[in-house]
């Protein structure tokens, strides 16, 4: 039996009021949506977004049984250099693994969930993690603006303890323009929503769904949970009805509080209903784009003991408002801020950031097997002045490890998109202790002792040589 | 144990130019200004100089590497000349370079001259150091993005964490100290920065880095300084009153302050360890006692505070008492930046040591002017460079 044996989503920090949009660009917009929209923090994008859900699914798992990664999103870092093998060093997966970036179509979540499940049904693969992160950015004014919201979710695909089992899917395919980005655009084009809603989302859902509940002898009635996603409020609950589904039968799709968070959208609600179902549930979720995908999943006795382990909720709660339109703009690069010469970047060494991959990527430190010293970088000769013991060292991962912030300054020289840029010491509760810039705060919150947790984020952009630094920096624990 | 060097090196000349932005002098200009005026002080000529060490850190923004640039600009004839760069530490580590050469009996006379051309950079504060060479390259990628102001702050943080000190109360102490050296460089030619200010004026100045304010931090400046040295037992041939080296130690930290829990970030282990070896190489039993004056590495208010307990000059926590009762001030026991310091001098890195030992030379010949302290029997200088996480500390004492 192949499915989801572990799930996990993350939603950015920040929610930026509609209503903080429209004040600053608002003009003619037929179906302006109400809410919020979450708004990555400038150090994320789609990559760090998906190892933060990806940290969260694999909590207590063993690493070393994934065999496989997949990494579905339209906004990837690079158009050249596979984020998935960046994201499975991040999560200290090993080397003999399947890698594979899902691109292109809003259906790339489910696509890469499909495959992953067919993967391990047949014996290829024993357990593949997909992760699903959108990062996407609506030109400033335009309504993608005001819908997009960022996120991400992940799901390990394996046949052992299954919490839901894939029990069948449809796809269908069409190049149907409603949306596109070429290689030289920063902003998706669009065309008029009335063609959108009446030529796209509510023919392409309604078709997948009936294809497969005709291919597998279902009713709409037999469905716990209906997810899929429609920009449009009041059509998306249409679509549901029209097929047949009660309105508690379909999954609220998360517009007004987090937007459309692209290719993650349907993976998302599928967390948010993993966190509700009951064993025997059936649930179908559906994505939309260049056609559409419905995946049925029958959820299990296991729901019952690893749900309160993965849940959305505490992102859900633990937002807070970004009230500055201006502000994030800046995040995003859209505003050309001034930010002076402390800003530039030193050239990268990508040899040596290859060479040290574990203690750069994944946060990988050492243990000292004679006195059980973790320490930070590894250390060949051991730091504890009464052993230092030469090369006997195991690797030791300090990303998951919590600490306190044992100092910490705001620093208004050190160049930051969000001044005033927070680092200081971290002392990881296992031992071990390092200096690490901090995120994810808010100046004058912080105090001594404060619990801090590990979060992988992107550094610094090095436009110069086209390369995205990441790293890990600490923020106060969510939840 | 090992014998050190107290009584084996004497001072003969030195040299120390204004410091300020000085921005008509080219680092060559800085150099050829502090080793004339040190030429003069030892009655020599460059001809008599045999081996020479120059001490710069930001080399990519003034003269470039090498002991070239020195060696050229000063017309050095062809003698062994030496590059170091030890952080903070630069310019008393040429300094030892020279001691140590006329110690060993390989020279009779050495030159170390320090300098940094700190205000070709472009912009305020160090450079930063995610561009310069200071993390190497693996390091850029895992430091975190910090300033030195932000490095020191950390420490603010935790001492007054530890010691119970509300952050009104720290801040109004760490003013007390900025305030001093303000009243010893208004007394200073040579200081960059010689404006008295109040305990307000620092309490109202901008954060930099929290809790710092703008007037917690020292300056920024180019400037030079040199140090002639001769063999002990030669000095007074040169001159009667040559000024005698009693202790010079350098340390550098093992990794475990940064990386090991057993450091709490209120003190700085280095300058303590550097501390330790000195007074045991000066054979000096109560620092607290002996020590005539100072010049600490007061690149930050709070630096100064620690740095007092690090020295054993006032026992763990009970530097701020000592700070209230004015024990540092220029009348008070033992002087502390009686030249103004780095706060008012700023901080040429490669020229910051032997300005420090300039001031004690002058100060222990008497002949400090209006800043001249009273006891004359030892002085001390202090640097420290890099993050108090991880550090190198050089402790240097002189006399007569």
């Amino acid at each position: 039996m192949a499915g989801i044996v572990s799930y996990g989503g993350y939603i950015p920090r920040f929610r930026l009021s509609r209503k903080t949009i429209l004040a600053a660009m608002g003009w003619f917009s037929s179906r302006a949506l109400s809410g919020d929209k979450a708004v990555a923090n400038y150090d994320e994008d789609s990559l760090t977004m998906a190892v933060a859900a990806g940290l969260e699914c694999l909590r207590g798992i063993d690493l070393s049984k994934i065999d496989g990664l997949y990494f579905a999103t339209t906004t990837a870092p690079y158009l050249e250099r596979e984020s998935a093998a960046i994201i499975a060093t991040a999560l200290s997966l090993e080397s003999e693994i399947r890698t594979a970036d899902f691109t292109h179509s809003l259906k790339a979540g489910t696509g890469s969930l499909l495959l992953a499940c067919e993967s391990v049904k047949s014996g290829e693969t024993r357990n593949v993690l997909v992760s699903a992160s959108d990062c996407r950015q609506g030109k400033p004014g335009s309504p993608q603006e005001i819908i997009f919201g960022d996120g991400a979710a992940a799901f390990l695909i394996g046949n052992e303890g299954v919490i839901a089992s894939l029990e069948g899917s449809s796809s269908i395919s069409y190049d149907f323009p409603d949306h596109w980005r070429a290689v030289f655009d920063k902003f998706d084009r669009t065309l008029e929503d009335r063609w959108i809603r009446d030529e796209g989302y509510t023919k392409f859902i309604p078709e997948a769904i009936t294809i497969l509940m005709n291919k597998y002898g279902l009713e709409t009635k037999d469905f716990a949970k209906v997810a899929y996603p429609c920009i449009y409020p009041k059509d998306h609950a249409a679509i549901g009805k029209n097929i047949g589904f009660k309105p508690h039968q379909i999954q609220e799709p998360f517009l007004s509080s987090i937007g459309d968070t692209g290719v993650a959208s349907p993976l998302i609600m599928l967390a948010a209903a993993l966190d509700e179902a009951k064993p025997g549930d059936n649930i179908l979720i559906v994505s939309y784009g260049n056609g559409s995908e419905s995946l049925w999943f029958r959820v299990t006795e296991e729901i019952e003991i690893k749900r309160q382990n993965h849940t959305l909720g505490k992102y859900m709660s633990s937002g807070i408002g970004l009230d500055n339109y201006e502000k994030y703009l800046a995040f995003r690069g859209i505003l050309p801020i001034e930010v002076g010469f402390r800003a530039e970047v030193g050239p990268t060494r990508l040899q040596t950031a290859w060479r040290e991959r574990k203690e750069i990527l994944s946060l990988c430190g050492s243990k000292c097997r004679r006195c059980g010293t973790p320490q930070y970088p590894p250390q060949r000769i051991c730091v504890n002045p009464d052993c230092k013991a030469v090369d006997e060292m195991d690797d030791y991962l300090f990303s998951d490890k919590k600490g306190i912030a044992f100092s910490y300054t705001e620093d208004r020289l050190a160049f930051s998109i969000s001044p005033p840029h927070m680092y200081g010491m971290i002392d990881f509760d296992e031992g071990g202790r390092y200096v690490f810039d901090f995120t994810d705060c808010e100046p004058g919150s912080l105090k001594v002792g404060q619990p801090m947790e590990m979060t992988f984020r992107r550094k610094y952009a090095d436009e110069v040589r086209g390369i995205y630094g990441y790293f890990w920096k600490a923020k106060p624990v969510t939840g | 144990m090992p014998k050190g060097i107290k009584d084996r090196v004497a001072i003969i000349g030195m040299g120390c130019t204004k410091f300020g932005e000085l921005w008509n002098k080219s680092g060559e200009d800085l150099f050829i200004d502090a080793f004339i005026e040190a030429l003069e002080d030892a009655g020599l000529e460059a001809k008599d100089i045999q081996a020479a060490w120059t001490g710069t850190q930001y080399t990519q923004i003034n003269v470039g590497d090498s002991a070239l640039p020195l060696s050229v600009a000063l017309k050095l004839p062809f003698i062994p000349v030496t590059r170091v760069e030890n952080f903070c530490v630069t310019g008393t580590d040429s300094f030892r370079g020279a001691c140590y050469a006329v110690a060993s009996g390989a020279y009779d006379i050495a030159l170390a001259v320090g300098m940094e051309k700190l205000k070709d950079v472009g912009y305020a504060g160090l450079p930063e150091f995610s561009q310069s060479g200071i993390y190497g390259t693996r390091g850029r990628i895992i430091e975190a993005n910090q300033t030195a102001p932000g490095m020191f702050a950390m420490m603010a943080t935790r001492y007054f964490d530890r010691y119970n000190i509300s952050t009104e109360e720290g801040k109004r102490i760490l003013a007390k100290i900025s305030v001093k050296s303000h009243h010893n460089g208004s007394l200073n030619p040579k200081a960059h920065l010689h404006r008295e200010i109040s305990v307000d004026d620092v309490l109202n100045a901008p954060i930099v880095a929290w809790p710092l304010g703008l007037l917690d931090c020292c300056g920024v400046s180019d400037g030079a300084a040199a140090a002639i040295v001769v063999r002990a037992d030669m000095a007074k041939d040169f001159r009667s009153d040559p000024i005698y080296v009693k202790a010079l130690q350098v340390s550098a930290d093992s990794g475990e302050s940064m990386r090991f829990k057993n450091f709490d970030l209120t003190h700085v282990e280095t300058t303590y360890r550097a501390a330790i070896q000195a007074y045991e190489e000066a054979a000096i039993k109560n620092p607290r006692e002996e020590i005539g004056m100072m010049e600490v590495h007061d690149c930050f208010s709070i630096t100064e505070l620690v740095t007092l307990e690090d020295l054993l000059i006032s026992p763990r926590g009970k530097a701020c008492e000592d700070v209230q009762a004015g024990f540092f001030e220029l009348d008070g026991k033992i002087p502390c930046q009686p030249d103004g310091g780095l706060k008012c001098f700023g901080h040429p890195i490669g020229a910051s040591g032997l300005r420090m030992l300039y001031e004690m030379y002058k100060q222990l010949q008497g002949k400090a002017g209006e800043r001249q302290v009273k006891d004359r029997r030892l002085g001390l200088t202090h640097n420290l460079g890099g993050f108090p996480t991880q550090s190198v500390a050089s402790v240097c004492i002189l006399g007569n």
